[in-house]
């Protein structure tokens, strides 16, 4: 990890005290606010729009910034009347399997990489680099033809196998950047007294590499929460969609658009990655910074 | 190995000996054990990533259809797209919303990073909240932007009124020129916090005694900016704006959401176009073709970050 061999610098404030207060108000609150106001906004506006009532919402008196007569009618009908529980579910049933098999392919990858050094180790990991900077967007035609052949069109099975396309190459980064970060002196131990490789990787390195594999298994997870071309091409029945697509594709009907159930279909497929993520936003953000960093 | 001595009570001593010895031999052989380590990975990736990145350039030089493995035809799709006015308004459009947007998050997530930075109380809470942009599925934030983009009952336009500043709703998404600002707003909104966050990282491990001898020798604060701040960060923001221009320049959720490509083709992108053409429309060669398209200006993003990654290493103070 990088933080290893250059600590964040805790004393921040430097020569801050300087700075008056009417100063600081005009170059730091002011901006800060404008800022949170415009990142917040869109989820402000999911939530108020899926609880208006259509007169409300298709209305242009009153003030559009607050809900007057809140309803549940919107999520009723896209919790009863929809296949919205089906895709949560499967989105759920995807991301987890797709993310523990990433993970352990990448743990066994990364340690291979970083410890056991093999030969010709060093390219293997520019190699996992370099798939980490293919696009899905180049991918998803011939990964296409694949799933048609493979029998695979229109089964969750096929997004399960090609999302570790993009989690893999990214967790064993990450991965490889947390293993440089634990002492050889540890394993060389640990080998004198006896232990194999795979003991050494089970019983001192994982245990040591826990935060690594939190923060790769939180990005993992939301990566494949959000995927969409992949889930775009290659399923075409309502039972098998995910969240994602099921609201672009199937809760648009025609020209009239049920915003008050489409935002709360957002507003619903947005919150576990949100829930997720605000347990462990550290990890989450020391992954983020570490994969870019290392 | 629990299993080699399980079978050393049941079976010969020929056998015993044997399977003992191999795994011994694995044990200590770095290149077999690497290998075996490296296999499950290596091989979910060769099958269902390098193949296919094969498969697709293959594609591309075939006159493939749905249903109909396609045969060669040499560079007649490259020839054909590259006359194709709907292509070239694409290629036009990528790079005129890549360009644009990178630059626009560079600048706002630099300042956003930049105002994090300073002595905030709740630092850890803001982090953790301006990031939530970039955590949301993109479909699904598209889709708010969407309402917010309604060309009768946007918030943006009924806020502008009531202030005074436009007579009619701004029709956002039905305009060519309109449509393609609103897309680079949505997705400046979506990647400003990514660049933040990173920036914010490498901000973080400048020491603040440089900024104290910079005032001391009399460096104001765009002077501290501009010959301390800016020179250490520079091989972090290449990474990062790499990642950023790779992004944006392959991006597909929030145009499709947004407008499919329309008002006349004036939002399509290289990665819509081509889903359009393989998908939708069955042309596989053609998509196939223009995402091959992509990958030079990827290659050359791919380098331009290969180079700051080897500044920040001769930085740091590592070997060639």
């Amino acid at each position: 990890m990088a933080s290893v061999a250059t600590p964040p610098v805790t004393d921040t404030q430097g020569m801050n005290y300087l700075v008056s207060l009417p100063r600081r108000i005009v170059t730091v609150w002011v901006p800060l606010t404008v800022f949170l106001i415009v990142l917040l906004f869109p989820f402000y506006w999911m939530v108020v729009t899926s609880l208006k009532p259509d007169d409300e919402l298709l209305s242009r008196v009153g003030n559009p910034f607050w809900v007057h007569h809140p309803t549940f009618a919107h999520i009723h009908k896209l919790l009863f009347e929809t296949a919205y529980p089906e895709w949560l579910w499967n989105t759920m049933l995807v991301s987890v399997v797709s993310t523990l098999v990433s993970i352990v392919c990448s743990v066994l990858a990364a340690y291979a990489i970083e410890r056991l050094r093999f030969r010709g180790s060093r390219y293997v990991g520019m190699a996992i680099f370099l798939a980490y900077l293919v696009p899905p967007s180049i991918l998803f035609i011939p990964l296409a033809t694949m799933v048609y052949k493979l029998q695979l069109f229109d089964t969750r099975l096929a997004l399960i196998l090609t999302y570790p396309t993009f989690l893999i190459p990214f967790c064993t980064w990450l991965l490889m950047g947390y293993f440089k970060s634990i002492p050889f002196e540890l394993e060389e131990c640990a080998l004198i007294d006896g232990a194999n490789r795979w003991q050494i990787l089970v019983r001192i390195v994982l245990p040591l590499a826990v935060p690594g594999l939190i923060s790769a298994g939180i990005f993992a997870f939301t990566l494949s929460w959000n995927e969409f071309i992949y889930a775009l091409t290659f399923i075409s029945s309502s039972e098998v969609k995910t969240v994602p697509i099921g609201v672009v594709t199937e809760l648009v009907e025609g020209d009239v658009y049920h915003w008050g159930s489409l935002m709360a279909g957002a507003l619903f497929g947005s919150l576990p990655v949100a829930i997720l993520y605000s347990f462990f936003v550290e990890y989450y953000v020391s992954g983020l910074t570490g994969a870019v960093k290392e | 190995m629990r299993r080699a001595r399980r079978i050393r009570v049941y079976s010969s001593p020929w056998l015993t000996a044997s399977l003992a010895s191999l795994t011994d031999r694995l044990q200590d052989n770095r290149n077999a054990l690497g290998l075996l380590f490296l296999a499950p990975a290596a091989i979910l990736l060769l099958v269902f990533l390098t193949y296919p990145l094969g498969l697709g350039t293959w594609l591309g030089f075939t006159d493939a259809k749905v249903g109909r493995p396609g045969i060669f035809i040499g560079l007649e799709n490259f020839d054909y797209l590259w006359n194709d006015q709907v292509t070239r308004l694409a290629l036009f459009n990528t790079i005129f919303y890549t360009v644009v947007a990178s630059v626009i998050k560079f600048g706002l997530g630099l300042w956003l990073a930049l105002i994090l930075n300073q002595h905030l109380p709740f630092k850890p809470f803001l982090r953790a909240i301006v990031l939530l942009p970039f955590i949301v599925p993109t479909a699904l934030s598209a889709i708010a932007f969407w309402w917010i983009y309604d060309a009768q009952f946007s918030i943006v336009s009924w806020l502008l009124e009531k202030m005074g500043l436009i007579h009619q709703y701004i029709d956002f998404l039905g305009d060519p020129w309109n449509a393609r600002f609103s897309t680079i707003a949505a997705n400046i909104w979506r990647g400003v916090p990514f660049v933040a966050i990173t920036l914010l990282a490498g901000l973080q491990t400048i020491s603040p005694s440089y900024y104290e001898a910079a005032s001391l020798d009399g460096a104001s604060s765009w002077q501290q900016f501009r010959y301390v701040t800016l020179p250490l960060l520079t091989p972090i923001i290449a990474v990062v704006m790499t990642f950023s221009v790779l992004f944006t320049f392959t991006d597909f959720q929030l145009i499709y959401v947004l407008t499919r490509g329309g008002p006349l083709n004036a939002t399509h992108l290289m990665a819509t176009l081509s889903f359009q053409r393989a998908i939708p429309g069955g042309s596989l060669g053609e998509g196939a073709a223009i995402a091959t398209a992509m990958v030079p200006f990827l290659l050359a993003a791919i380098l331009f970050s290969y180079f700051g990654l080897q500044r920040r290493a001769w930085q740091q103070g590592a070997k060639d």
